[in-house]
């Protein structure tokens, strides 16, 4: 087998880095792409039988044999969703949408001026601060949901958007990501901003900002995914259904007495459906933050 | 709008600075601007996150049920309780037992992925994409799809109508304990969920390894495949592999949502954070015993980091990256 030399090649490299890809026979490239296939229809089929029993009827899911594709969509399932009481699922959307959306914007704001701060102010105490944050990331929050519940009911914030929102703020991790950006952000542009007589407040709302909006944009998108798909907080804290996020509300179907199979279905492609439109619109600054990111975690 | 400036940057601009001069005092200071940044975060992360930390911890101490502002101290009673309780415990081997399937496993496949899509030569946005996808969706999501569907036990599950065409009988997948079929249950789920995740870690870094390295063993004589990898991709890839099999344990500790969902109120199968869940707001609502658990864990789990960051050597390959 011989490797192709490099330089010379029809589809321009997408990273610029196309590099040690050997050349090889048939062989080699049709069990690539069997591989690929295989993996392909693994990756796709929850969401195949997703689809296929949002819009079918319980008849057509329990049915005797498996029906690949159904042969008649119920449109029907949508507005039966919503018409029924005894899950109140539109609130439960609405909930979730005001939840994820302050609190991606909250964890911007704090987190970052605070990963600033850490990263580019210069003060004595500096150290032992970063090492009060560092400190929070050794223990998981999920660890510290029975005091943090204990907390928050002694605040009365039970059922209200206050309690579901404001505790997630705070994240270490958030904060420690923020600072190794900022550390590596070009020097020059905030020298430039100080000589024109801006303070750290200035500089950092006029230069630093604009500057950083990809870095900005891709913890938002990960954030928002993370506020929307959290489920074990959302579930000490919405104890009335009126309370509930989209994920409680479908964990509600699954330990309902009950089941009406299409409506679980419908109600869980609804609630994919907000995170896959961000996907498509995000995904190359998803990718690039999780690439950025992740690693430095 | 301040107009403070850094005293080290006068000379440049001596006209603009005067004005600053005459305003300086608290607000020009270094320490201000750093607690105008910092203070809000700061007293969030204290309020929430260190103030439960150590009500907790002295909640442990108390006979604390039905209410949070407990009276009774019984010094480590909760601590024993816990630890002798079988069901913590069983949660502790029930996380453990996960944790040794699943690390291995998504990075094994999220490796996989990762060089499947790497060696692609068209569409390779598309297929990354793919992978990716579940990264959209939630774990109670997952469960439903998992529990209701692919795995539901009964005929028509998509499980084991493809098994009945084999004509291999029902398997009750969540049912029973016995044998554990469940665990085939929870790992795929979160297979499905988190390996284009991590897929994606190890893309960007398999794109960061200088071709050069591949061209010197080609000349070597290494042959591409297996001794191009063991010998050149994998060592390349040693930074990011500690910080996933790192992320991934953190993962694993916060396991919840699926065992929630999957196994509802079946004994089996618990992990700690679900053990602890119901010991604390279920009808017992027994909050120092709760308490006791989650200080007993939170202390296994800065043990295992630390024990694991001293072998693997977490933190070093970034700085020689």
């Amino acid at each position: 087998m011989t490797t192709t030399t490099p330089g010379i090649r029809k589809t321009a490299p997408s990273a610029g880095a196309r590099r040690g890809r050997r050349g090889g026979g048939v062989m080699r490239s049709t069990g690539l792409w069997i591989a690929t296939g295989v993996a392909v229809v693994l990756f796709l089929i929850p969401f195949y039988v997703l689809l296929r029993n949002a819009f079918s009827t319980d008849a057509q899911i329990t049915g005797d044999h498996w029906e690949f594709f159904p042969t008649h969509l119920q449109w029907g399932n949508i507005s039966e969703l919503f018409d029924d009481q005894t899950v109140p699922f539109a609130r439960s959307l609405l909930n979730s949408a005001v939840v994820a959306v302050s609190m991606t914007a909250g964890i911007l704001l704090v987190c970052s001026l605070a990963g600033y701060a850490l990263a580019r102010i210069p003060y004595r105490h500096a150290n032992k601060i970063f090492y009060v944050v560092l400190g929070t990331l050794m223990v998981p929050t999920s660890v510290t949901f029975v005091p943090s519940f204990v907390l928050v009911s002694s605040l009365g914030w039970v059922d209200t958007y206050r309690g579901l929102i404001i505790p997630g703020l705070f994240s270490g991790f958030t904060c420690f990501l923020f600072r190794q950006y900022f550390l590596g952000f070009p020097k020059e542009l905030e020298e430039a901003a100080r000589v024109d007589g801006l303070g750290h407040w200035g500089a950092y709302w006029r230069v630093v900002v604009p500057n950083s909006l990809n870095f900005f944009a891709a913890i938002a998108t990960i954030t928002f995914i993370n506020g929307w798909n959290a489920f074990l907080w959302p579930l000490v804290i919405g104890q009335d259904p009126n309370a509930w996020t989209v994920q409680v509300a479908l964990s509600s179907y699954i330990t309902n007495q009950t089941v009406v199979f299409h409506q679980i279905f419908m109600a869980t492609a609804i609630s994919i459906l907000p995170l896959l439109c961000v996907f498509l619109f995000l995904q190359r600054w998803l990718v690039q933050g999780i690439a950025q990111t992740g690693i430095k975690g | 709008m301040s107009t403070t400036t850094k005293p080290a940057l006068t000379s440049p601009a001596p006209v603009k600075s005067r004005p600053a001069r005459t305003r300086r005092g608290l607000r020009g200071s270094r320490t201000f601007n750093f607690w105008l940044f910092i203070s809000p975060f700061l007293a969030g992360l204290v309020i929430f996150v260190y103030v439960p930390i150590g009500w907790s911890v002295y909640l442990s101490f108390f006979d604390a049920r039905f209410t949070v502002t407990p009276s009774k101290f019984i010094g480590f009673d909760n601590y024993t309780y816990m630890l002798t309780d079988p069901k913590f415990v069983h949660s502790l081997g029930t996380f453990t037992v996960f944790a040794a399937f699943i690390v291995p496993t998504t990075w094994a496949m999220s490796l996989g992925l990762a060089l499947l899509v790497n060696r692609l030569r068209f569409m390779r946005a598309f297929f990354r994409s793919v992978f990716f996808l579940p990264t959209a969706c939630s774990y109670v999501a997952a469960s439903l799809i998992w529990k209701m569907s692919l795995f539901s036990g009964v005929r028509f599950g998509l499980a084991n109508t493809v098994l009945g065409w084999f004509g291999i009988d029902n398997i009750a997948w969540l049912a029973s304990p016995d044998p554990p079929w469940y665990w085939l249950v929870i790992v795929t789920a979160r297979l499905w969920l988190q390996s284009g995740f991590y897929m994606i870690l190890f893309l960007a870094a398999l794109q960061n390894i200088p071709g050069e390295l591949y061209e010197a063993a080609a000349i070597d004589g290494a042959r591409p495949g297996w001794q191009t990898f063991r010998h050149i991709t994998l060592p390349q890839l040693r930074a990011t592999s500690t910080a996933v099999v790192l992320l991934l344990l953190i993962a694993a500790y916060q396991a919840f949502d699926e065992f929630y969902n999957l196994l509802d109120k079946t004994t089996w199968g618990r992990p700690p954070l679900v053990e602890l869940y119901y010991t604390a707001l279920g009808t017992e609502q027994d909050y120092g015993a709760g308490s006791a658990g989650a200080v007993i864990l939170t202390a296994l789990i800065i043990v295992v980091t630390l024990f694991q960051g001293r072998i693997m050597g977490f933190g070093r390959g970034d700085e020689s990256k």
